[in-house]
């Protein structure tokens, strides 16, 4: 099965989701995410969505799955990249990631998690 | 494969339409595929790129939807034309258990399969025409409207 790949990078984990992510696939990456914070002992987890041109619930509810669950052990997520249009329709669709830190770009968010871990 | 819910909503906008593009809904995969055709459809149209995205948002909820909560299903994705005006409409249709309380299924946060709730409450946000047309036991029918502004 195709997996979105992570990559390691110091104390942090980076992924850039560049496909347009079926059900599974996001599920995997959940799974997979969560797996790499303590295989590798990550501090924060860094994910990249500015090539995603949808976030729909389900992606939506496994981005503030994966924080939470990064929290919970001890690691933090910064969600990077959000095209406006997204932003507009997730919002209005309900969805407000609650939870989730946000920077505009990747220097940004690696700026974010850097502060907040060393 | 046939869908047997019989279900006035597919011919609702018959005058308005100009084509009309049928695709099965059983698999993840499905819902990435129409999506795509969507997407194309509203590139076509000269949405703007926020409406593109809101339209494709919704198709994907009402698609997993379709799916998860009636078991799969098929959806007629529309090219309308209403005198100078275009739009996309689709309709997604199953054949599943029905919708037991609309109401109730209409409410922000409401769900009865883990989820967000949001599904389709939130589509009904995202678009311009929203109607559904669903029977216990026989099936749901959910129609969206998006026009060219």
């Amino acid at each position: 099965m195709e997996r979105i790949p992570i990559l390691r990078m110091g104390d942090l984990l980076l992924v850039t989701i560049q496909v347009d992510m079926h059900d599974r696939l996001a599920m995997a990456l959940q799974d997979d995410l969560t797996e790499r914070i303590v295989s590798d002992g990550a501090k924060g987890v860094l994910i990249d969505i500015s090539a995603l041109d949808l976030v729909d619930s389900f992606i939506g509810r496994m981005i503030s799955n994966t924080a939470a669950m990064a929290r919970v052990l001890d690691a933090q997520t910064v969600v990077v990249g959000m095209q406006p249009a997204v932003a507009i329709t997730l919002v209005e669709l309900g969805l407000t990631l609650h939870g989730v830190k946000t920077a505009l770009n990747v220097e940004k968010g690696m700026a974010l998690l850097g502060k907040n871990l060393f | 494969m046939a869908v047997a819910f019989e279900t006035e909503l597919l011919e609702r906008d018959e005058r308005l339409r100009t084509a009309r593009l049928s695709l099965p809904l059983r698999t993840d995969e499905d819902v990435v595929h129409l999506r795509k055709h969507v997407r194309e459809r509203a590139v076509g149209i000269s949405l703007s790129l926020v409406d593109q995205t809101k339209l494709v948002t919704a198709a994907s909820e009402l698609a997993r939807n379709t799916i998860k909560y009636g078991g799969g299903g098929e959806v007629h994705l529309d090219a309308l034309v209403d005198g100078f005006k275009k739009g996309v409409g689709l309709i997604f249709v199953d054949d599943g258990p029905g919708i037991p309380d609309l109401e109730l299924a209409l409410r922000d946060g409401y769900t009865t399969g883990g989820g967000l709730g949001l599904g389709l409450s939130g589509s009904k946000r995202l678009c311009d025409e929203f109607a559904i047309d669903t029977r216990p036991g026989e099936g749901t029918a959910v129609c969206i409207i998006k026009w060219k502004r």
